[in-house]
């Protein structure tokens, strides 16, 4: 379990500016560069926009995690939409069905260290991203 | 919050003051679009220096500003992006093709200067 929770709600776009700062604020307490700051940021931008695109709203949870003596910043996106129909193909670079760039899911997972989608149609989306310290 | 635009010679200056949510920057894309007409502006310089992250939606939004600020005649150039910014923006996957950009706003004035030259001796 996260030892340093912060639970955010997504509904509006102003919701992902302060997720995102929240999220940098806190992940700022380990010893992270100001670059690797800023990508735990985007990737948070990314995916709480995700949250108000597709499902309209959501939640992102940001926690401080350890794991082997290393620490990190653990990041729970979840919402209650459509659900995405094909993961594989949503990770894919240039795909989308919003008009957007298609970069928004890949590109978090390229920006962070862990990783994990899980989606089911009609119930909703969870991703789940870790960065850990150097 | 509206990001104040300036006119200075025949360029529009807006400075992003503080992180924008989606709404505020589109809402300063359009006043910039609007503004290139009114103004008669040559060139669109957009300080970013102090924005903390260019996501996929900043970027789309600043190439279709810079698409919309050509076809009224105006180049868009896109200033100050943090180094830090840059590292996640291309770890992302997002390039700004098609935008001008410039260290800082003298920068990307200097550009504008010189474009501007190079037009006018491509008339002569």
């Amino acid at each position: 379990m996260p030892e340093t929770e912060l639970q955010l709600t997504i509904g509006v776009d102003g919701d992902i500016v302060t997720a995102r700062q929240e999220g940098r604020r806190l992940a700022g307490t380990l010893s992270f560069s100001p670059s690797d700051l800023t990508v735990i940021a985007a990737a948070i931008s990314e995916v709480a926009r995700n949250i108000l695109t597709y499902a309209g709203s959501g939640h992102v949870d940001i926690g401080l995690i350890e794991r082997g003596g290393r620490r990190g910043v653990t990041i729970v996106a979840r919402d209650e939409g459509p659900g995405i129909a094909d993961v594989q193909l949503a990770l894919q670079d240039g795909f989308s069905t919003s008009g957007g760039l298609g970069l928004g899911l890949p590109g978090a997972r390229r920006l962070m260290d862990d990783f994990e989608i899980s989606s089911e149609i009609g119930q909703g989306t969870v991703v789940t991203m870790r960065k850990w310290t150097r | 919050m509206l990001v104040p635009i300036l006119k200075e010679g025949d360029y529009l200056i807006a400075s992003i003051p503080s992180p924008l949510n989606d709404t505020e920057l589109l809402q300063l894309r359009d006043a910039l679009v609007e503004r290139v007409d009114r103004a008669e502006a040559q060139g669109v310089l957009v300080d970013v220096s102090r924005v903390d992250v260019m996501d996929s939606f900043a970027v789309r939004t600043l190439s279709s500003l810079a698409t919309m600020t050509t076809l009224r005649g105006a180049e868009t150039v896109v200033v100050g992006i943090q180094p830090e910014v840059a590292s996640a923006m291309a770890q992302l996957g997002l390039s700004l093709q098609g935008i001008e950009t410039a260290l800082d706003i003298p920068d990307g004035a200097a550009w504008l200067d010189e474009r501007a030259r190079r037009s006018i001796h491509a008339g002569d």
